[in-house]
């Protein structure tokens, strides 16, 4: 999976050297040792609910699988280093397709469970990834004898090519997605369940662009994001339900309380950098839940706040039946009523809010403020002999970030109807900042790519059950370590030398 | 060395610096320093490591906030500024005192062009209405960009680097950032340019048109130059003005011809006299015990 680079005393294919088999084996033996050590405790035993309480279910043989499994990974990446690529591809393509035809026959079989204990693992998710696996390592093999055939002049480099393809994909992507997202609803096999995925991705995606705002083009560490979208989701609640007002009065509210909020922890931190700014705002982002969850009074408390209003369509409601003398949405445009309505309605509010988010980084990004930014992440000192107020431009990232996360807790609290501190959780920060992380800091299109990786194939993956958590991991690592600057981690200068003589 | 054009260096001097003191604990590291520095004039503090000069110039620029003393800058447009008393970031927006680092300090990730566009941060931030009308996309910004452009253009041209303003800062060979931080510096529009060893790590052609660069400063720009300097051939061929330390305190003030001829700056940097007595290896032993590091 590594990428090679060709350098001048290193061929892109090693050349076949003397096969030391005894240590091929030694060290995929030892590979499998570790595996079967770490995964005796976490695959081996599982604990399940059964009536009248839990049971302990052994499932050695998974482990033994896992350990073989191991074994062979090991023993073939070995094989591809020392160039013999032959045996792995027979081996993969011959395991890919044994496995590929047990689980097809599987699926066609009427009596289902038949040829399950031939499977390796008893999840059919998992299956087929060894299957991918395995067509992986044949798919490289096979590369591998190509080139040792092709005895030609050294092509460009794989990394490359590789970014020179993500340069184009990204000029063309953007757009693309764009339409896609736009038409979205509107796609056929778009049903309920994808699209309320999609709101989902898309509300992480403009959590993201916000928190890109603080972590990405100001390089303040901010781990307690979730802050400000909790006092997003509790001012429209709070707001909604002591007054009666709707979600379009409201929203700028929530907005401007959360960056208040944002001003607030700016205070304190503006002295600090990297790990320490991270703790406080750790804490902080702690603080707001435990108020959140004893100021029993004001907020509820773990009961939480409950029939929060829905947004309307200027006044037009999207129910079945509007509520106290008012109109609906599909008795206004004479439409026939259809659930589905209100989930594409919530779609396109999030998508709008995040297209703002959007727009608005990219407008800043131009303008004095967003260098001042980028300055102040990469040397603070110099920004202070520049003339360059880091108090204010710290505190306005921190402001205009919340501000940010403000309207999408407010969306998230529309949006459920019902909020409570539990889904305001360390757990939540940590995602955004992973998509941030992930996506490459400040890199905007890496922001989408990355919740939709993260949040949407999660929600797909539903059927991996225990093993979703392990692949999100999996998937963080792999990121991270193919490209540990981000997915997309490219920057483009906000402003370019115009030639000479032009725009006078 | 005097400057062109035969300016009289009677006339109120650009910066004046008074029984400047800078404790840190126990330690002294700048002692009753007083000194002063004229407009269009390149003023050069020399002196052995740890002599304290980088402390000088901290104080100066509002990183530290001096222990005692009084530092006064005339600004020819904005009248007089007591930079003791100002916050670290009002000295370069206010009174006009830009500098540059030992250790080059640029924006690494950023172009150079928007490096250099970063240090008009104030006067763009009020065109752009502090981002309110500039978010809109007014044309008043619009313009005062282009101006911004042009001036970044102006030294870029200067410094010889202008076909590489879309790459970022970092990726700059050593000698291309020096002059980009001078650049830089220059882009705030200041009346007192400090610079802290801007020849270190460069080589001799680099460092003769470093010289050129200077004194082109000197010549065509309203500014007075402030210099930290060890190499010895820059400073003696371009300073009008000399101002020795060591150990802290003020040990000579002069001409460089003056300064080349005088028997404490000899004792500073060689020795005792008695030492010509002594092997060389003692005289060099002696030199570097001299030296506590910065």
């Amino acid at each position: 999976m590594t990428a090679t680079v060709q350098t001048p005393g290193r061929a892109a294919t090693p050349p076949p050297r003397p096969l030391d088999r005894r240590r091929l084996l030694v060290d995929a033996a030892l590979t499998a040792l570790v595996v079967l050590a770490l995964s005796f405790a976490l695959v081996g035993f599982k604990i399940e609910d059964v009536p009248g309480g839990l049971d302990l279910l052994l499932r050695f043989d998974d482990v033994v699988v896992a350990a073989a499994l191991a074994f062979l990974v090991r023993l073939g990446v070995d094989l591809l280093g020392a160039g013999r690529p032959l045996p792995v591809l027979a081996t993969s393509l011959a395991l890919a397709g044994a496995l590929a035809g047990l689980l097809v026959a599987e699926q066609g079989q009427t009596e289902p469970g038949a040829l399950t204990r031939w499977l390796p693992f008893g999840a059919v998710v998992v299956d087929w990834l060894v299957v991918m696996i395995a067509l992986g390592f044949a798919a490289r093999a096979a590369a591998d004898l190509w080139r040792r055939r092709a005895t030609v002049a050294p092509v460009a480099t794989e990394a490359s090519t590789i970014a020179a393809t993500l340069r184009v994909a990204t000029r063309v992507l953007g757009p693309l997605l764009l339409g896609v997202a736009v038409t979205l609803p509107f796609l056929p096999e778009v049903d309920r369940r994808i699209l309320d995925i999609a709101i989902l991705v898309v509300t992480y995606v403009m959590l993201g662009w916000g928190l890109n705002i603080v972590v990405g083009l100001a390089g303040l560490l901010d781990l307690g994001y979730v802050a400000f979208y909790a006092v997003g989701a509790y001012s429209y609640a709070l707001l909604a339900q002591s007054f009666g007002f709707g979600f379009w009065t409201c929203l700028p509210f929530a907005g401007i309380m959360a960056g208040f909020a944002g001003i607030l922890l700016g205070f304190p931190v503006l002295r600090l950098r990297g790990d320490y700014l991270a703790i406080v705002t750790l804490g902080f982002g702690e603080i707001v839940r435990v108020v959140l969850l004893n100021w029993y009074q004001f907020t509820g408390g773990p009961d939480g706040i409950s029939g929060i209003p829905r947004p309307t369509f200027f006044g037009l409601e999207l129910t079945r039946t509007a509520s106290g003398g008012g109109e609906t949405f599909h008795g206004f445009f004479g439409l026939t009523y259809s659930p589905t309505d209100r989930i594409i309605y919530l779609y396109y509010i999030v998508l709008a809010l995040a297209l703002l988010t959007n727009a608005f980084t990219m407008r800043i990004r131009k303008l004095p403020i967003g260098r001042a930014w980028e300055a102040l992440r990469e040397d603070e000192i110099a920004c202070r002999s520049l003339g360059i107020n880091p108090r204010n431009t710290k505190l306005t990232a921190f402001s205009i970030g919340a501000m940010f996360g403000g309207f999408g807790g407010a969306f998230f609290a529309t949006r459920q109807g019902f909020i409570s501190p539990e889904s305001f959780t360390f757990i939540e920060s940590a995602i955004i900042l992973a998509i941030v992380v992930l996506g490459g800091m400040g890199s905007q299109i890496g922001v989408v790519f990355a919740a939709v990786l993260l949040i949407g194939l999660p929600e797909i993956f539903r059927d991996l059950q225990q093993y979703r958590m392990l692949a999100f991991g999996g998937a963080m690592v792999v990121i991270m370590l193919w490209r540990p600057r981000g997915l997309l981690a490219r920057r483009r200068p906000t402003i370019h030398l115009p030639p000479e003589g032009a725009g006078r | 060395m005097s400057p062109p054009g035969g300016q009289s260096p009677a006339s109120t001097p650009l910066l004046r610096v008074e029984h400047l003191t800078m404790r840190f604990g126990g330690l002294t590291a700048v002692d009753d320093v007083s000194f002063e520095a004229a407009d269009r004039q390149i003023t050069a503090i020399i002196g052995p490591n740890g002599a304290g000069k980088t402390t000088v110039f901290n104080c100066l620029t509002g990183f530290y906030k001096p222990t005692v003393g009084r530092l006064t800058l005339e600004h020819p447009d904005r009248g007089r500024h007591l930079l003791e008393r100002m916050e670290g970031y009002q000295i370069p927006q206010h009174a006009g005192v830009a500098r540059t680092f030992q250790n080059i300090r640029l924006f690494g990730a950023m172009s150079v062009l928007e490096n250099l566009v970063v240090a008009q941060h104030n006067a763009l931030m009020r065109a752009s209405g502090y981002t309110f009308t500039g978010l809109l996309g007014g044309r008043g910004y619009r313009r005062a960009e282009r101006e911004a452009v042009e001036l970044a253009r102006y030294w870029l041209d200067l410094v010889r680097l202008t076909d590489r303003a879309d790459e970022p800062a970092g990726s700059l060979p050593y000698g291309g950032q020096r002059r980009l931080e001078i650049a830089r510096a220059m882009c705030t529009r200041p009346v007192l340019l400090c610079l802290d060893e801007p020849a270190a790590g460069l080589n001799p052609r680099e460092s003769a048109e470093l010289r050129d660069l200077l004194l082109h400063i000197r010549d065509r720009e309203r500014v007075g130059l402030l210099l930290i300097e060890h190499d010895m051939t820059v400073v003696m061929s371009i300073s009008d003005h000399i101002v020795v330390l060591d150990y802290g305190r003020k040990i000579a003030d002069g001409e460089p011809r003056e300064i080349r001829d005088d028997p404490n700056v000899i004792r500073a940097y060689l020795g005792e006299e008695e030492d010509e007595a002594l092997p060389p290896e003692v005289v060099a032993d002696r030199q570097s015990a001299r030296q506590p590091g910065c």
